[in-house]
């Protein structure tokens, strides 16, 4: 098994920008199986003193995937993508994210490291989000295994 | 909602949750959701030429059954870290049981911050995801 370049770490991906749309976050909120009105009925959202449709925790990891082709990362990375797992994620949450936000995502990625004499290796993708007002929402580090 | 939130100790053990069995249509739906659209998921020729017997769940698909559990338990804007590995694949079929304990609790100024250990086990008790959730509850909260 090839080894990944290291020369990468620290690399940047292009800025990401993604809407968030109501019926997108309904979407995401029914496939998660979420249940709490607050994560599909704006009225109800409002209510409970949210400017509308509240993004579920996890919804953050849709915004890396809004891009033509959303696996051509792992080429330059030298990895089939059937070979690639999710190790792992973290997120640290600043603010809510709600329906109407425009959110930019800058990636870098952060390290890559082998476990096993190389049999097992880990490419970290640290992300941070920001609404349109320039505000922090959150940050991620996403951990994929080459397998 | 917990009644006595507030006052969960250390070491304390929620009760289990359990979310539906895996099914195809859950996955397709969630690659639908989610924009992960890598076939490993939702195409069992592309799982078996991968070496796999069938398709596998994605492990954010699991991260959000857990972190659907954490917010049926605390409000949402509470929950301020969620820090998961994924320890062993999820297979159609797998029932996914949702566990948390609270590790530490610590009091700061007028809020109490509670460090919970989840994970998420199947029906044979098997681990799909292992990891922590920061929770920060105020007075109010």
């Amino acid at each position: 098994m090839k080894l990944i370049d290291k020369k990468l770490i620290g690399k940047q991906y292009p800025d990401i920008s993604f809407a968030i749309e109501k019926q997108r976050l309904r979407f995401f909120s029914k496939a998660t199986s979420q249940t709490d009105p607050i994560y599909f009925n704006e009225k109800f959202a409002k209510q409970k003193g949210y400017p509308s449709i509240v993004a579920p925790p996890t919804f953050l990891t849709t915004v890396g995937y809004e891009k033509d082709n959303p696996f051509d990362f792992l080429d330059e990375l030298g990895i089939e993508i059937d070979r690639v797992l999710s190790a792992g994620q973290n997120y640290i949450f600043y603010n809510l994210i709600f329906a109407g936000d425009l959110i930019l995502m800058k990636s870098r990625i952060s390290d890559i490291y082998d476990k096993k004499s190389g049999k097992l290796q880990f490419v970290e993708i640290s992300s941070e989000f920001y609404n349109q007002k320039a505000t922090k929402v959150a940050k991620s580090i996403s951990t994929l295994v080459y397998r | 909602m917990y009644e006595d939130i507030q006052d969960l100790k250390e070491d304390y053990i929620f009760p289990t949750s359990e979310h539906a069995p895996i099914t195809r249509t859950m996955l397709a739906l969630y690659a639908g959701a989610s924009g992960d659209h890598n076939p490993i998921h939702i195409d069992i020729d592309f799982a078996k030429k991968a070496g796999l017997t069938d398709v596998i769940a994605h492990g954010m698909l699991i991260m959000s059954m857990a972190s659907k559990s954490l917010t049926d338990i605390f409000s949402h804007e509470n929950i301020k870290e969620i820090d998961v590995k994924f320890v062993s694949i999820t297979k159609i079929g797998d029932r996914p049981i949702f566990n948390a304990s609270v590790l530490r609790k610590k009091i700061h100024k007028n809020k109490r911050l509670l460090d919970l250990k989840i994970s998420i086990s199947d029906q044979n008790g098997d681990i799909k995801l292992d990891g922590t959730a920061k929770i920060e509850l105020s007075d109010e909260s």
